[in-house]
């Protein structure tokens, strides 16, 4: 294993090297770094040539230039990389270092988002192979994989920013939009919790009267504007997390477990009031993971004061059911920076931003108004990215969970006489996964590379916009800096992928044998 | 069945459910060549079918629409208007005071509409009152050319490289696959960027060839995969001691064996690289102007959605009904190609096919 790894490493080096020195010349002659200063009638520009020739060493032809750029990257194994400097004299190391928070930030919920509701709906929609929400997904698979990105952008930024920033100065929903909104909920879910046609109608007329009642009182409170949770909702929305995460996980019929989830909905309520002296404008960000860890500890302890025999099916479900309460709570906060937020001057009432990673003209010493502000720079764009990516999950985790449900093991599984949950979630959902981890790293590590499209479009400032100035500016150096960390990870993940996949699957050993 | 206690009615109707699809499964396959059963079953898949009607219609629509050349053939348009025609901006019955609104109307005369028909700029004029229909069409006709180059290219080369590696396996195999994971990491941004400094502007063409030459190594790894499987079956081993060639037993005997996963792969790296594509000219590092393409449009008169939509509109929606209706046909084709692929048997056929098992007893 050990000499696959070094093998694997030492390639590695190889084809980075011979993949750079390419990526180097082909950059170079695609354009000039001095060529607008040639034609140029500013007296300084003979100056200016001059001094960037020297600084760049423009002096040295390409292919050699290229080991001053690279001797300069292989300090790296002794602790002083040169990443050498850009066009304008700043430093590529840091210019990099300040973008690849702006991209994680960008792409991460995205993926993040993409991953968890695409799993989803590809396993529903395996589930309930050739039945019409079968088709139906299949169709908006299709039709958000053939979407260019920079056209949904330009839909959603008309129609989630700026129509629905119109809609805030005037909160009243239309009765065409009421009613569309609640029957699109309506089939969404009847299709997904049934299969007989007298109760898909039963859901479906349950979900309308429910979501267009609440969409209608909601309008009522003026909630729109000045959107809140309160402890009761929080309460009652716990239970039934408690509920749905028992269900799926270990079975309503497992008492101790819903017993332990309920108390934990319980313990929300208490946990709410304690939490609101901490939520103030010096809150940090290690105060709330602070929060997250200790509702983590409760969980865990009231989880094995409960059960006697199969704890850890149990302790997951607490915990799950004890943070997402605890989610609830931080929205809840959230809810009510909202109007304040809104009010704000630089905000002006429209808080639906089109462009952008942050508003620099509001106040920064409140910490919630100013993460509210990045959560909601960061919308459009994440919406965006994940409605391209969400597609790739939905058809991948359903084509395999298809696979996997021919398996010979399921087949046993059910022959024990297991319950078709303890069948679906514990032997096939879990087999499902190891093929998706191996394109799940690689999307993970395509995170640090930026979207260069969607950057583009939003005015964000991550390793996409760099990249795209670099190829623009002829900026050798810069480019090399990007390529060299997003080519170095892309080819990490790969070799990470293979492992994890020999790791995860018994039967394929990576490095035995070919 | 041979036992038909009251009880254990439920098990019995399971069994006869199992024998029944088994049944038609094979009643429907009997008799006919493997070829006869792709065919059959890609009929079958009605989105792909219909697909296929609407990627045709289009292909022949934009083609024909204005003049255009492919290869030796040049087609004479039958729309009016050239892309470099320059007749004068439209104003009477726009909204809201806009200039070069779409004439198109779909609502016939009696419903108070203007007709059916396509009027004098049935998409509308760009800035410089440009027919906008003539420009939506040389913007697809270029997708669709970049497209099948791309495809055509990335196909044969990840096929070759795949098919080689695969089947020869050792040091060749080694080779290859690191050359693969080498081109993999030189982003296509840049080669595009590239292409446009050092040659000019060559058209779209020579973009797509370039792009093709740098978008097969997906394909060349799946197609290694099927071939490292592939080659450890017997009927290989048969033709081996047969005296087959290497070239003759890659071609002849495990490539056919391995179509199924190629086609599907080949249809989606098509609707990858009219993605591609867009995006590329949306970036400005693609097709240029003067040339027209349907990324470098919208790309254009991105500004102009909450005035003037159409042009946002109509180039979109080309984009999205090509891609769309080939990932249509390539999960046809995924289907037809899948031996283990079980569809949805209809209650009227089940209960047929219980009905005659019933009777042969």
């Amino acid at each position: 294993m050990l000499a696959y790894v070094t093998r694997r490493l030492g390639i590695l080096f190889l084809i980075l090297f011979g993949s750079s020195f390419i990526l180097y010349n082909l950059a170079a002659i695609s354009g000039d770094p001095i060529g607008e200063l040639r034609f140029s009638d500013d007296p300084g520009a003979a100056q200016a040539i001059i001094d960037l020739t020297r600084q760049l060493r423009l002096d040295v032809p390409p292919p050699l230039r290229y080991f001053i750029w690279l001797k300069g990257v292989v300090g790296l194994f002794w602790g002083k990389a040169d990443f050498g400097l850009t066009r304008d004299s700043l430093s590529v190391a840091t210019e990099i270092g300040n973008a690849i928070p702006v991209s994680i930030r960008l792409v991460f919920v995205a993926t993040f988002v993409a991953i968890v509701i695409g799993i989803a709906i590809g396993i529903a929609s395996a589930l309930r192979q050739y039945s019409r929400f079968d088709y139906t997904m299949t169709f908006f698979a299709f039709l958000l994989f053939s979407l260019p990105i920079f056209w949904v952008a330009v839909l959603l930024k008309q129609y989630m920013a700026i129509q629905f920033n119109n809609f805030l100065s005037d909160p009243n929903v239309p009765f065409g939009w009421l009613l569309t909104l609640s029957t699109l909920t309506a089939v969404f879910w009847a299709s997904v919790l049934t299969r007989a046609r007298v109760k898909f109608w039963l859901t479906f007329s349950t979900v309308f009267a429910f979501t267009s009642l609440s969409i209608k009182t909601l309008e009522i409170l003026g909630w729109f504007t000045n959107p809140r949770l309160g402890p009761v909702v929080i309460f009652i929305l716990s239970v039934g997390i408690a509920f749905a995460i028992t269900h799926i996980s270990v079975g309503l019929s497992n008492r101790t477990a819903l017993n332990a989830s309920l108390t934990m909905s319980v313990f929300t309520l208490g946990w709410y009031f304690a939490i609101q002296p901490m939520f103030n404008s010096q809150t940090s960000l290690l105060q709330i993971l602070g929060l997250g860890v200790a509702t983590t500890i409760v969980a865990t302890i009231t989880s094995l004061f409960f059960s006697r025999i199969d704890r850890g099916p149990l302790i997951r479900t607490t915990i799950l059911t004890a943070l997402l309460s605890a989610f609830l709570i931080v929205v809840d906060k959230y809810m009510r920076t909202w109007s304040a937020y809104m009010s704000e001057d630089a905000v002006n009432y429209r808080p639906v931003p089109t462009f952008g990673q942050s508003k620099p003209l509001l106040p920064q010493e409140d910490y919630w108004i100013r993460t509210l502000d990045i959560l909601v720079h960061l919308l459009l764009p994440t919406i965006a990215l994940t409605l391209i990516s969400l597609a790739g999950y939905v058809r991948f985790s359903r084509g395999t969970l298809l696979e996997v449900l021919n398996q010979d093991y399921i087949r046993t599984a059910r022959a024990k006489g297991l319950t078709e949950r303890t069948v679906i979630m514990r032997h096939a959902f879990r087999n499902t996964l190891i093929p998706l981890t191996t394109i799940l790293v690689a999307d993970i590590v395509g995170i640090i590379g930026g979207a260069i499209i969607t950057e583009r479009v939003f005015g964000w400032y991550g390793m996409g916009t760099l990249f795209n100035r670099a190829i623009a500016t002829v900026d050798l150096n810069l480019l090399m800096g990007v390529f060299f960390i997003t080519a170095t990870l892309a080819v990490l993940a790969n070799l990470i992928a293979d492992l994890l996949y020999s790791a995860l699957d018994p039967r394929i050993r990576a490095g035995s044998g070919k | 069945m041979k036992i038909l206690k009251f009880g254990k009615k439920r098990q019995v109707k399971e069994d006869l459910d199992l024998t029944g699809e088994n049944a038609i499964a094979n009643k429907e396959t009997a008799g006919l060549s493997q070829s006869q059963i792709v065919l059959k079953r890609f009929l079958r898949h009605k989105a792909a079918v219909f697909s296929v009607g609407i990627l045709i219609s289009i292909i022949i629509f934009v083609f024909s629409a204005i003049d255009s050349k492919i290869g030796p053939i040049s087609i004479n348009g039958w729309w009016k208007h050239k892309t470099d025609d320059l007749p004068p901006l439209l104003y009477e019955g726009c909204p809201d005071g806009t200039v070069g609104c779409p004439t198109i109307s779909m609502r016939p005369k009696w419903l108070g509409g203007a007709g059916i028909g396509f009027g004098e700029h049935p998409f509308g004029q760009d800035d410089i009152g440009r027919d906008y229909f003539a420009l939506v069409m040389r913007g697809a006709q270029r997708s669709v050319m970049v497209m099948f180059i791309i495809g055509f290219f990335a196909a044969t080369i990840g096929i070759v490289v795949g098919a080689v590696a695969g089947y020869f396996r050792g040091w060749i195999d080694a080779v290859l696959m690191r050359f693969t994971d080498f081109i993999i990491t030189i982003p296509s941004v840049i080669i595009g960027a590239v292409i446009g400094a050092k040659f000019g502007n060559l058209g779209a063409a020579v973009l797509a060839v370039y792009l093709g030459l740098f978008a097969w190594t997906g394909l060349s790894r799946l197609v290694r995969g099927e071939f490292l499987s592939l080659r450890e079956r017997e009927f290989v081993d048969a033709a081996r001691v047969a005296g087959a060639s290497a070239r003759r037993i890659i071609f002849k005997h495990i490539l056919p064996n391995a179509v199924g996963v190629i086609i599907v792969s080949v249809t989606l790296l098509l609707s990858g690289a009219i993605l591609l594509e867009t995006a590329l000219s949306y970036l400005g590092f693609g097709v240029v102007s003067p040339d027209v393409s349907l990324g470098l449009l919208i790309s254009n008169y991105q500004a102009a959605f909450s005035t003037r939509p159409w042009l946002f509109w109509y180039p979109g929606f080309f984009i999205i009904a090509i891609a769309l209706s080939i990932n249509f046909i390539g999960d046809g084709l995924r289907d037809a190609f899948d031996p283990r692929q079980k569809r949805a048997i209809s209650k009227k056929e089940r209960l047929r096919a219980m009905v005659g098992i019933r009777n042969k007893e």
